[in-house]
């Protein structure tokens, strides 16, 4: 598939900001760093929902035809894009009013309601984002329950890290909170590994049920068109094994080893500037690893195109 | 009812003749233009609702060479309907066509993404997704001659590999051919129930050849030859109907 980055950078800076906002909360009613003031707590909240936002904007970007995107909100019933525009949109209104009881009335059983549903909210978003990709049953590499798993992973990882970076910051104390980020890397990086060893394995249509034609070889003699198409264009991207190999290198040591190195403290005391470079290092793991979630996914129309496998 | 083609893979000769006269026909159509992009350029592209590529299938002596015409499927279980966040694209309750609103696609492409078989391409030009409507435009319309009221695709083809009918009814064209052709979905195994099937070559012994004379003369070597000739036409058919 074609990886677009306009559809890559919404997809890992708005699962950021759902991470983020659902760690904060979390940090908050579990107590997980003494108590964090209303501003505080206001203040966070806004960069993860500038996060949020930067990132559906940038997800217009993708559509020819964005002048119809209200139209997106119509087919919840069905449609799991359409389920994540009318979930990030009503989550607009929720962490608002979250954020807002949080400032004027601190902690209260209203605000700790309200926390609660953002935080649900955040989740669902997450899980609907990666189901438009995992419903799609043209491309196996995505069609796994392992694509919402690490979807949800990968968000509340990276803002997890980003929520260090401004505790550290206020001064609040963030050992607790490093703890849990460690163990979502850990996890995280699981279930990534597991992925990558499950996509290796030969599956699903092949040329010759694509064509029918299951007792005899079958190749390709002409694809009938001369130039490219939408299809080669949309679904005919291709990367070089190697490169997709030192890619995966690149992105699971930048998405998981450094940041755990850096936030164990096995390179020397967690300061300000090594939740920083953690916090930098994954969100950059986490972009290429979406990059190569688009470029490793092999659409079955290949196969009409030549291709003997998916 | 349940209108789609049925596509015979032993007669159709891949002249592309279908596609050229879907393009000529629905360009000025419902959902048209089908617009071409660098048309007289160097690397001309564009909208097609109809594509044929050409494959060999089996080895020597037993190859084949195989033309595939593909097209919307219509499918029973579209899963680029329900995909579909803005409900621009819909299947008709009424003849189960598959068919995509303009005016209200947002061009998103998750529909193409769902499609196994390739049937619908983004027009970059008018930012809105395209695809094969069954000519139902000409299927309904009153204003021409009833053996007319058929896909363009269907009408044009020089060898008749292409036929358009209602495969609800078991009676008709369509389904007869399908059930006594043996005519069968393809890649069945991801799950949309396409209603379009595909009729495949017929089985036909490998094409003689001569092989080297072990002496005799050359007027026994002719008679050889007549009568491998007259045993391969007589197996014709074979195995089939």
């Amino acid at each position: 598939m074609h990886p677009a980055i306009s559809v890559i950078f919404f997809t890992v800076t708005a699962g950021a900001g759902y991470g983020l906002l659902f760690i904060l909360a979390f940090a908050n009613l579990a107590n997980l760093s003494g108590s964090i003031s209303p501003d505080q707590i206001t203040s966070m909240g806004i960069v993860g929902l500038v996060l949020v936002t930067a990132g559906l904007i940038s997800s217009t970007f993708h559509l020819a035809n964005p002048k119809n995107a209200w139209r997106s909100f119509t087919r919840f019933k069905t449609s799991w894009l359409s389920r994540e525009a009318v979930f990030a949109v009503l989550f607009y209104p929720v962490s608002i009013i979250w954020l807002a009881f949080e400032f004027f009335t601190g902690n209260s059983t209203t605000t700790a309601f309200f926390a609660v549903l953002m935080a649900v909210m955040a989740l669902v978003i997450l899980v609907c984002t990666a189901m438009i990709y995992a419903s799609l049953k043209t491309i196996r590499q995505w069609h796994t329950p392992l694509t919402p798993v690490n979807y949800v992973l990968l968000g509340l990882l990276v803002g997890a890290l980003i929520l260090a970076v401004m505790f550290a910051q206020q001064g609040l104390d963030v050992g607790r909170l490093l703890g849990l980020a460690s163990v979502i890397l850990v996890v995280a990086a699981l279930v990534k590994i597991v992925y990558y060893y499950w996509i290796g394995q030969p599956a699903g249509p092949s040329i010759n049920t694509a064509l029918g034609f299951t007792r005899a070889t079958v190749k390709l003699l002409d694809v009938g068109h001369a130039s490219d198409t939408f299809h080669t264009k949309e679904f005919g991207f291709q990367v070089a094994r190697a490169k997709l190999i030192w890619l995966r290198f690149i992105s699971i040591g930048l998405a998981f080893v450094l940041p755990i190195v850096l936030v164990t403290g096995l390179l020397g005391n967690v300061g300000l500037g090594t939740l920083v470079l953690a916090a930098i290092s994954a969100y950059a793991g986490v972009f290429v690893e979406r990059w190569l979630f688009f470029a490793e996914a092999r659409h079955v129309v290949n196969l009409y195109h030549g291709a003997r496998r998916t | 009812m349940k209108l789609g083609l049925v596509i015979d893979l032993d007669t159709c000769v891949g002249c592309h003749a279908c596609a050229v006269a879907c393009k000529q026909w629905n360009t000025s159509g419902t959902t048209g233009p089908l617009t071409d992009y660098d048309p007289y350029g160097e690397q001309p592209s564009g909208v097609w609702f109809n594509r044929i590529r050409h494959y060999e299938v089996d080895e020597y002596p037993n190859n084949k060479t195989v033309n595939a015409p593909m097209s919307c499927m219509h499918c029973d279980d579209a899963a680029c309907v329900t995909v579909c966040p803005t409900g621009a694209s819909y299947k008709r309750e009424e003849d189960g066509i598959v068919l995509v609103d303009q005016s209200k696609c947002m061009g998103c492409n998750l529909c193409a993404w769902a499609c196994p078989y390739g049937a619908r391409e983004l027009d970059e030009d008018q930012g809105v997704m395209k695809k094969c409507t069954l000519c139902v435009d000409r299927i309904y319309d009153e204003n021409l001659p009833k053996e007319e009221r058929k896909p363009v695709c269907v009408m044009t083809c020089p060898t008749s590999a292409r036929f358009f009918g209602d495969f609800d009814d078991p009676n008709s064209q369509v389904s007869t051919l399908v059930r006594e052709r043996s005519g069968y979905s393809m890649m069945p195994e991801v799950g949309y129930n396409p209603v379009n099937k595909y009729l495949p070559p017929r089985q036909r012994p490998p094409a003689p050849t001569v092989e080297k004379k072990e002496g005799g003369s050359s007027a026994s070597l002719i008679g050889k030859w007549m009568k491998r000739q007259k045993d391969a036409f007589n197996d014709l058919g074979k195995g089939a109907r």
